[in-house]
C-alpha cells in the first residue's frame, strides 16, 4: 500500500497537465528516418473505430475529423480490397486497404518512401487480421478494441516505426493475457492468440 | 432478394449498427473508475473500464483537468495488480493522460520497479512510458537503466530504449549523447529492428559530425544490414554523405557502388529507396542513372498500385527541372541556348529526359490505371518527357480519361498540355482541338480559367493558332456562366480580333452578348465593338449601327460607354479614319496603377484646375505579403488586376511642395517607404523617408516624442556625411516644438551630382532642447537643456533611384525597346542557399518590379528566368532579363541583359550589380 500516503496529498498537488507532447514530425527536419504521421481505422461510414496521430499537422480534434472525413470521401469508392491502394492527399501520401466494413489508413509525408509506409499498413492490417481471426469487421473490432489499441501502440511510437512484422506485433499484443512467468518462446503465437481471444471475449462487456 | 453472402453469427444480427460502446457516457465511465480503488481488484473489469476511457479519448472526448487527475490517481492504484493484461492497459492510459510533472512522481517508483522486472514485456513498456512522461531531472536517475536496456538481449527492450532515446535526444541531448558506446554496440545487434532503431539514433547523435556519419556509413556498407528498414536508412545516410561531399571531392563518387548494389536487394522498399536516391543525385551520369531507371521501370508494370505509384512519382520528380527549363524557354530559342550554357555544369538535367523517355512506353499503359493518382502522374510525366511523334496518340488517350478525373487533376493536365504545346508548336492543331473540346465540357471556374488561359497563351505565342483559337473563345462565351471569363475574353477579342484577316466574323458573337448577358458583360461587349470600329475602318458603319442600338440600354455604364464611343469615333454619320490619339485615349494601356489613380482622385479638390492624370505616380507600391497570391510559375494569360494599399506618394508630394525651400528641386522622382531609425518603445520614435529628386535627396524624419513629461523644441537631425562622399548638405529644417505624442517632421536636404547613382551611409543624431512638463498643469518649464539622441544609420542605395513600374506584356515591351542600348554580361554570384534566395537578392538590389510572376521560383529548380521592369532616375525606362543557373555545389551564375532608353542607364544597372 505504498500509494496510500500520497493520496493524502492529493488535494495539495498543483496539477498542471502538460499539453506539450513533443511532436516528432515537427522536430525531424530532413528525411533522416521514415516517419508515420497517423494510422487510422475507420468504419464503412468513415467514423472512427480507432485512430492514432503522431504529427502536429492536425492540431485539434476538429482538424483530425475533417481530415478523416475528406480522406474517406476521396477513397471510399476505390477498390482497395485485394491490394493496398495509394493516393496523394493534402501533400501527404496515404496508403489504404479495406476489408469488410473496416478501412485501414496509414499517412506519411510527401517525400516518404511509399513502400515503407506500405509495410506499416501491411503490418497493421495483418496483425489486426491475426488478432480478430476470421471475423475482421467493425463489430469484432469494437469488441476487441483493447487489442486494437495495443496493436497501434506496438506498431509506431510517436511517429517512429517500432515493428512491421504482423506476427511479432500480434504476438506482443496477445502475450498480455498470459501468465507473465511463462516465457513467450514456449507458446506458439496461435496458442497465445487463442488464449487472448478467449480471455477477452469472455470478459469484455459481459 | 439478394441475401447477404456471409451470414453473421447469432447474437446481434438484428441490430445492424451494434456497438459495445453504444450509448456510452463520459460521466458514467468516470464513475466506473472507482473500481480501481477496490481492495480486491478485478483485473478484467478494470481492463474493461480502461478500454472505455481510451475509447472516449480516441473519439475526441476530452477530460477536464480535474477529471484527468482523478482518473490518473485511480489508475496508479492498479500497479498493485499482477495481471499482465491489465498492466498493459495501465501503461496505455498513462501515456494517453500525459500527466503533469507532479503526477509523474507518483508513478515513477512503480515504473522504475517494472523497468527492472524480470518480465521483458514489463521492462520494454515501462521504459517507453517513463521516457514519454519524464523530464530531465528524472532522466539522470534512470539513465543507468536505459543504457543497460539498450544492450539488453531482448530485442523488444532494446528497441524500446533506443526509440525512447531518439525522442529524448530532442529534449536532453547532452544525456543521450553519452550513450554512444551502447548505441554503437546495438548497431551490431542481430535483431533486425534493434539495428534499425540503433542506426537511426546513432545518426541523430552524430548528425552534425560529417566525418562520423561518413565513417559510420563506410563501416556498415561493407557488411549487410539485417532488415530492409535499416538498409533504407543506410541508403539515406550514404546519399547524405554524397551530397555533402559534392563540394569537396571530384572524381569518384563515394558509395555509388553501394547504392547500385542495393538495386539488387530482395526487398522492394530497399530497391526503391536506392533508385530514388540515385535519380536525386546531382551530377549523375547517364551510365550511373540507367540501372536506377531500369529498376523503376520494372515497378511500373507491377500488380501492386503502391509500386506503380512510387515509381511514376520518382520518375516524374526526376524530370522536374527539365520541365521547367523547356517550359519557360520554349518561346525563345536564343534564350534556351543561353541557358544551356548556364546549365552545362548540371548534366542530370540534360541526361534525365533521355533516360526517362525509355520508360515512356511502359508508362503509357498506366494512363488507364485504376488508381487515378497513378494515371494522372503518368500523364503529366509523359507530357513532360514525350516527343513530338507521340503527341497525337497521347491526346487521344487523355481525351478518354478526362471525364473521369476531378477538376484539380484536370488543371494539372491542362497546364502540362500548355507547356507541351509551347514545346512543339507544330502540334498546335491537335492540342488546340483538345483544349476546345474540354472547354465545352462541364467544369468549375478554375478549370475553365486554366483552359482559357492556355488558349490565350497559345494564341499569343503561336501565330498560326490565332484564328482558330479566337473562334474557340467566341464559341465559349456564347454559353459561358462566368462573368469574369466572358469580360476577359471580350477584352482579348477586342485586342486581337481586329488584327485578323476577317475581323467581321467575330462581330456576331460579340453583339450577341449585348442582348443576352448581364450589365458587366454588356459593357465589355460594347467596348470590344468600339475597338473593332476604331481599328477596322471597313466595319465602321455596321459597328455604329450596332452601337446606336445600345444607347438605350437599361444600365448606365453601358449607355455611358456607348455614348462616349459614338462621339469620339465620329459616329454621327461620317466615316472618318480614327486618329491615333483617339485610339490611345480610348484603348491605350493605362500605365498607372489603379490604386494610385484612386488615391489621387480622392485627394483632388474640385477647383478651376482640371484633374491632371500625368500627376499620378506610376510607381507600384509593394504589396503586403499576405495579400499576395503566389501566381506560380505559369504566366498568367488574363492578367490579374493589381491591388495594393493606397499610395502615399501624393501626400508626400504635397507636403514637400508646401515647403518653399524645396520648390526649386524640381519634380519629386520617388519617395521610399519609411525606414525606422529607433527601436520600438524607446523615448523618441523616429523614422525616415528618402525623397529622391534629380539633383537632390531629401530626408524626411518623422519624429514622435513618447514621454509625457517632456516637451522638445528645436528638434533637428545632425547628419554625418563621412561615409557619403557624393552628398553635400544644403539645408536643414528643424521642428519648432514637439509635444508629447504629436508627430513632427524635420527635413535635411542634400545635393548630389546629376546623373550619378550616388550611394552612401549617413549617421544620424537627433538634437533638441528638452523642457520638463508639469504633469498636473501641462505647462512646460521656462528653461530647457540641450540634449542629443543617437539614431541608427541610414543608407541610400542604388534601388532608391529606381521606381517599380510594371509592364503588362514584357516581351512586347522588350522588343519595342530594341537592342540599341542593350548591355549583356555574365556574373557569378557565389554559393547561395538556393536559387530563390539569389533571385530575390538581385531583385532587391535593383529595386525593380518583377513581371509576369517571374519572381516566384519553383522549389528545387536549377535554372530560372526573371523579368524586371522599372523607371530609373530621369524617367528612363529600364527592362531587365535575368537568367540564373545553380550547380551542384550551389554556385549561382547569372546572365544579366539590360535594355533601356539610355545607354548610360544600361551601364549603371550593370555597375549596380557588379558592385552589389
Amino acid at each position: 500500500m505504498e500509494l496510500e500516503p500520497l493520496n493524502d496529498r492529493f488535494d495539495l498537488l498543483v496539477t498542471k497537465r502538460s499539453v506539450e507532447v513533443l511532436s516528432f514530425v515537427e522536430i525531424w527536419h530532413g528525411d533522416s528516418f521514415p516517419v508515420v504521421k497517423n494510422i487510422l481505422l475507420l468504419d464503412s461510414e468513415g467514423k472512427r473505430v480507432a485512430v492514432k496521430y503522431y504529427s502536429d499537422d492536425w492540431p485539434t480534434n476538429t482538424a483530425k475529423l475533417a481530415f478523416e472525413k475528406s480522406l474517406f470521401a476521396k477513397t471510399m469508392k476505390s477498390n482497395a480490397r485485394t491490394e493496398a491502394e495509394i493516393t496523394m492527399f493534402d501533400s501527404n501520401i496515404v496508403l489504404y486497404k479495406f476489408v469488410q466494413d473496416l478501412h485501414f489508413y496509414v499517412t506519411g509525408g510527401e517525400d516518404e518512401n511509399e513502400l515503407i509506409l506500405a509495410a506499416v499498413l501491411q503490418g497493421f492490417f495483418d496483425s489486426i487480421s491475426l488478432l480478430l481471426r476470421s471475423n475482421v469487421d467493425k463489430r469484432e473490432a469494437l469488441e476487441n478494441l483493447d487489442l486494437i489499441f495495443l496493436c497501434l501502440d506496438e506498431i509506431v511510437e510517436r511517429g517512429m516505426i517500432l515493428e512491421t512484422d504482423a506476427n511479432v506485433i500480434a504476438g506482443k499484443v496477445a502475450v498480455n493475457s498470459m501468465d507473465p512467468s511463462a516465457p513467450l518462446s514456449e507458446q506458439t503465437i496461435g496458442q497465445a492468440l487463442a488464449t487472448a481471444r478467449e480471455h477477452l471475449t469472455r470478459t469484455l462487456f459481459q | 432478394m439478394a441475401q447477404p453472402l456471409v451470414k453473421k453469427d447469432d447474437d446481434h444480427d438484428d441490430e445492424a449498427d451494434y456497438s459495445p460502446f453504444l450509448g456510452i457516457e463520459k460521466g458514467a465511465v468516470l464513475q466506473e473508475v472507482r473500481v480501481f480503488n477496490d481492495p480486491q481488484l478485478d483485473p478484467r473489469r478494470c481492463s474493461q473500464v480502461i478500454t472505455k476511457l481510451l475509447y472516449l479519448l480516441n473519439q475526441g472526448d476530452s477530460f477536464s483537468k480535474n477529471e484527468a487527475t482523478e482518473v490518473f490517481f485511480s489508475v496508479t492504484k492498479l500497479f498493485q495488480s499482477k495481471d499482465l493484461g491489465l498492466r498493459r492497459m495501465v501503461y496505455l492510459i498513462i501515456k494517453e493522460l500525459s500527466p503533469s510533472a507532479d503526477e509523474v512522481i507518483i508513478v515513477t517508483s512503480s515504473l522504475m520497479k517494472d523497468m527492472n522486472s524480470k518480465t521483458d514485456m514489463y521492462r520494454a513498456n515501462a521504459i517507453r512510458v517513463l521516457c514519454r512522461i519524464t523530464d530531465g531531472t528524472l532522466l539522470t536517475q534512470i539513465e543507468r537503466y536505459l543504457k543497460q536496456a539498450i544492450v539488453d538481449k531482448n530485442p523488444v527492450v532494446a528497441s524500446a530504449a533506443l526509440v525512447s532515446g531518439i525522442h529524448l535526444l530532442q529534449t536532453n541531448p547532452e544525456i543521450v549523447k553519452r550513450w554512444s558506446n551502447e548505441v554503437q554496440e546495438a548497431v551490431q545487434s542481430r535483431a533486425a529492428l534493434v539495428q534499425f532503431h540503433a542506426l537511426a539514433l546513432l545518426q541523430q547523435i552524430r548528425q552534425n559530425d560529417r566525418l562520423a556519419v561518413s565513417k559510420l556509413v563506410t563501416s556498415l556498407t561493407k557488411g549487410t544490414a539485417r532488415s530492409p528498414l535499416a538498409q533504407c536508412l543506410l541508403i539515406r545516410y550514404a546519399s547524405q554523405v554524397i551530397r555533402e561531399s559534392a563540394n569537396t571531392q571530384t572524381g569518384d563518387r563515394p558509395f555509388y557502388d553501394f547504392l547500385e548494389s542495393c538495386l539488387r536487394h530482395k526487398a522492394e522498399m530497399v530497391v526503391f529507396e536506392a533508385a530514388r536516391a540515385i535519380t536525386e543525385l546531382s551530377g549523375v551520369t547517364n551510365r550511373e542513372l540507367t540501372p536506377a531507371i531500369t529498376a523503376l521501370q520494372l515497378f511500373l508494370s507491377s500488380s501492386k498500385p503502391v509500386l506503380r505509384f512510387a515509381a511514376v512519382r520518382a520518375l516524374n520528380k526526376g524530370v522536374g527541372c527539365i520541365d521547367l527549363l523547356v517550359f519557360q524557354n520554349a518561346q525563345e530559342s536564343d534564350l534556351v541556348m543561353g541557358l544551356l550554357e548556364l546549365v552545362y555544369f548540371d548534366p542530370v538535367a540534360m541526361t534525365h529526359p533521355m533516360a526517362v523517355t525509355n520508360c515512356n512506353i511502359d508508362m503509357e499503359s498506366l494512363i488507364s490505371d485504376q488508381n487515378r493518382s497513378i494515371a494522372t502522374l503518368a500523364i503529366t510525366t509523359l507530357l513532360k518527357t514525350g516527343n513530338e511523334s507521340s503527341v497525337d496518340r497521347l491526346m487521344k488517350q487523355i481525351t478518354n480519361f478526362m471525364s473521369d478525373i476531378a477538376d484539380e487533376f484536370k488543371i494539372v493536365v491542362v497546364e502540362a498540355i500548355r507547356s507541351l504545346c509551347l514545346k512543339f508548336p507544330l502540334k498546335y492543331r491537335s492540342l488546340m482541338n483538345f483544349l476546345s473540346n474540354i472547354l465545352r465540357e462541364e467544369g468549375g471556374f478554375d478549370y475553365k480559367k486554366a483552359i482559357v488561359d492556355s488558349i490565350v497563351i497559345l494564341i499569343r505565342d503561336i501565330p498560326e493558332a490565332k484564328e482558330s483559337g479566337l473562334l474557340q473563345l467566341c464559341e465559349f462565351i456564347e454559353d459561358c456562366e462566368f462573368t469574369y471569363l466572358s469580360t476577359q475574353i471580350l477584352h482579348f477579342l477586342g485586342n486581337e480580333g481586329p488584327k485578323t484577316t476577317d475581323p467581321s466574323k467575330y462581330i456576331r458573337y460579340i453583339y450577341n452578348r449585348v442582348h443576352l448577358e448581364n450589365a458587366t458583360v454588356r459593357a465589355a461587349a460594347v467596348s470590344t465593338l468600339a475597338k473593332f470600329g476604331a481599328m477596322v475602318d471597313a466595319l465602321k458603319p455596321q459597328i455604329f449601327v450596332l452601337l446606336r442600338r445600345c444607347v438605350l440600354d437599361s444600365d448606365d455604364e453601358v449607355r455611358d460607354r456607348t455614348t462616349l464611343y459614338l462621339n469620339t469615333l465620329g459616329g454621327d454619320g461620317e466615316v472618318v479614319e480614327t486618329d491615333k490619339e483617339t485610339k490611345t485615349l480610348l484603348f491605350g494601356a493605362l500605365d498607372i496603377p489603379l490604386v494610385n489613380l484612386e488615391t489621387s482622385l480622392k485627394n483632388y479638390e474640385p477647383s478651376e484646375e482640371p484633374f491632371d492624370i500625368d500627376s499620378v505616380s506610376k510607381e507600384v507600391k509593394s504589396q503586403p505579403l499576405a495579400e499576395k497570391k503566389a501566381p506560380g510559375k505559369k504566366p498568367t494569360g488574363l492578367g490579374a488586376p493589381l491591388a495594393g494599399p493606397p499610395s502615399t506618394v501624393d501626400a508626400y508630394e504635397r507636403l514637400l511642395s508646401s515647403i518653399p525651400e524645396f520648390l526649386d528641386f524640381g519634380k519629386l522622382f520617388k519617395s521610399s517607404a519609411p525606414v525606422e531609425l529607433t527601436e520600438a518603445e524607446t523615448e523618441y520614435a523616429v523614422n525616415v523617408v528618402k525623397h529622391i529628386f534629380d539633383r537632390h535627396v531629401v530626408f524626411q524624419y518623422n519624429c514622435t516624442n513618447t514621454i509625457p513629461e517632456q516637451l522638445l523644441e528645436n528638434v533637428s537631425v545632425i547628419v554625418d556625411l563621412s561615409e557619403a562622399d557624393d552628398f553635400a548638405e544644403v539645408l536643414s529644417k528643424p521642428v519648432r516644438s514637439l509635444p508629447y505624442d504629436t508627430p513632427g517632421q524635420t527635413f535635411v536636404a542634400f545635393e548630389k551630382p546629376e546623373g550619378i547613382t550616388a550611394v552612401g551611409k549617413f549617421s544620424n543624431t537627433l538634437r533638441f532642447i528638452v523642457k520638463e512638463v508639469d504633469p498636473t498643469t501641462g505647462e512646460a518649464e521656462e528653461d530647457g537643456v540641450e540634449d542629443e539622441y543617437q539614431l541608427e544609420d541610414l543608407e541610400v542605395v542604388a534601388a532608391d533611384y529606381m521606381m517599380k513600374v510594371g509592364v503588362s506584356n514584357f516581351r512586347n515591351a522588350w522588343e519595342s525597346m530594341g537592342d540599341d542600348f542593350e548591355h549583356v554580361d555574365e556574373y557569378g554570384l557565389g554559393p547561395r542557399e538556393n536559387l530563390a534566395e539569389a533571385v530575390s537578392a538581385v531583385i532587391n538590389l535593383l529595386g525593380m518590379q518583377p513581371c509576369e510572376g517571374t519572381e516566384v521560383i519553383a522549389t528545387n529548380s536549377r535554372s530560372h528566368t526573371c523579368l524586371l521592369s522599372g523607371v530609373f532616375l530621369g524617367n528612363v525606362r529600364v527592362l531587365v532579363r535575368l537568367q540564373f543557373g545553380i550547380d551542384g555545389s550551389r554556385d549561382v551564375a547569372m546572365k544579366l541583359a539590360v535594355r533601356s532608353e539610355d545607354e548610360a542607364v544600361s551601364d549603371t544597372i550593370h555597375e549596380i550589380v557588379s558592385s552589389g
